[in-house]
């Protein structure tokens, strides 16, 4: 069976057809689901996103993290439920505090769109659950605030809890220890700045983004939402995780 | 009352303001020599009803923490002002 891939789309985001066609190019279903919207249900993974959600104003992911479709997004993770942000999608998902820390402007404040190379680390999160690591995929890059940041003790947790997805071989926006993407502690919410989705078939350019979108497209057998939510009903150990 | 307020957000000490070093390396080009420490930040103004001044800042403060200003980067300051003649005027929101 295939995954269904709910993309949510604030006002400004300008990604979600790249994903959509992402995901069903690699054999998925994919919905969009409007901002306003109060519930995600139905689906088996959410993508936030690129773009520039209600225009970026005041900071990107400030005000979206405000939007009616974001309680629905945070239980649908509490419930295990798999959440990519790439790019926009990863700053609205720190302004949302679903994972920590915060993308501010690059680096000699230089707007970057190009291929980068970016190394997938051991790590706990879904998105690289079929990715070796070490393995160094291109994918491109298209921002303005990359720029990883967060206090030293969040970096120390990241690198404790394997909880760094990627890092970038040439650091080009200033991103602290080189991140390009972290997940939270229970690995089913990733931030990514760079876009696996515009990478995801050959005629791109690089097809090197596929082998982690496919993530959402195959969910691993015995860690669907069904699975999870009857686990996380029967008793168990205090603070087991979902996922 | 009505207070007139003025938040002003910047990044933290410590957090690298590319903006304002930019600008500082630019000055003395135009004959600006002995200015330094430039950062570079946001201007928020609005206005507030509420029944005193500690009530506003409480008000205010709350507003930076949850949107304003993004704390694992900026900071905030409040500024409050009560608009001229609000007292007399018997204070909508007391």
């Amino acid at each position: 069976m295939s995954g269904r891939v709910g993309v949510v789309v604030f006002p400004g985001s300008n990604c979600e057809h790249d994903v959509v066609e992402a995901i069903e190019g690699l054999g998925g279903d994919a919905e969009l689901v409007w901002h306003g919207a109060r519930s995600v249900a139905q689906v088996d993974a959410l993508v936030l996103p690129g773009g520039f959600a209600h225009g970026d104003y005041l900071r990107p992911g400030a005000i979206a993290r405000f939007s009616p479709v974001m309680d629905a997004v945070r239980s649908f993770a509490a419930d295990g439920g798999l959440v990519l942000g790439v790019c926009n999608g990863f700053q609205v998902l720190t302004e949302a505090g679903m994972l920590p820390g915060a993308l501010q402007k690059n680096r000699h404040l230089r707007f970057l769109c190009t291929t980068v190379s970016v190394r997938i680390e051991r790590s706990r999160s879904f998105i690289s659950r079929l990715a070796r690591p070490g393995t160094v995929l291109r994918l491109p890059i298209n921002h303005f605030e990359g720029n990883y940041t967060c206090e030293p003790e969040t970096l120390a947790e990241l690198r404790a809890e394997e909880r760094i997805v990627a890092r970038y071989c040439d650091n080009p926006n200033g991103s602290i220890d080189d991140i390009a993407g972290i997940t939270n502690e229970a690995g089913n919410v990733v931030g990514l700045m760079p876009h696996p989705e515009r990478a995801y078939d050959a005629l791109l350019g690089s097809s090197d983004g596929a082998i982690l979108l496919r993530t959402m497209v195959e969910p691993p057998r015995g860690r669907s939402r069904a699975a999870t939510a009857e686990a996380g009903a029967t008793p168990g150990p205090a603070g087991s995780r979902l996922v | 009352m009505r207070f007139h307020a003025l938040v002003e957000v910047r990044l933290r000490a410590g957090i690298a303001d590319p903006q304002g070093a930019t600008l500082e390396r630019a000055l003395p080009a135009l004959g600006f020599e002995s200015v330094e420490g430039v950062r570079v930040g946001k201007a928020i103004r609005f206005d507030v009803d509420a029944f005193d001044e500690a009530a506003a800042r409480a008000e205010i403060d709350e507003l930076c923490r949850r949107l304003l200003a993004n704390p694992v980067i900026e900071e905030a300051d409040v500024s409050i002002s009560p608009e001229p003649g609000s007292m007399a005027a018997g204070g909508r929101a007391g």
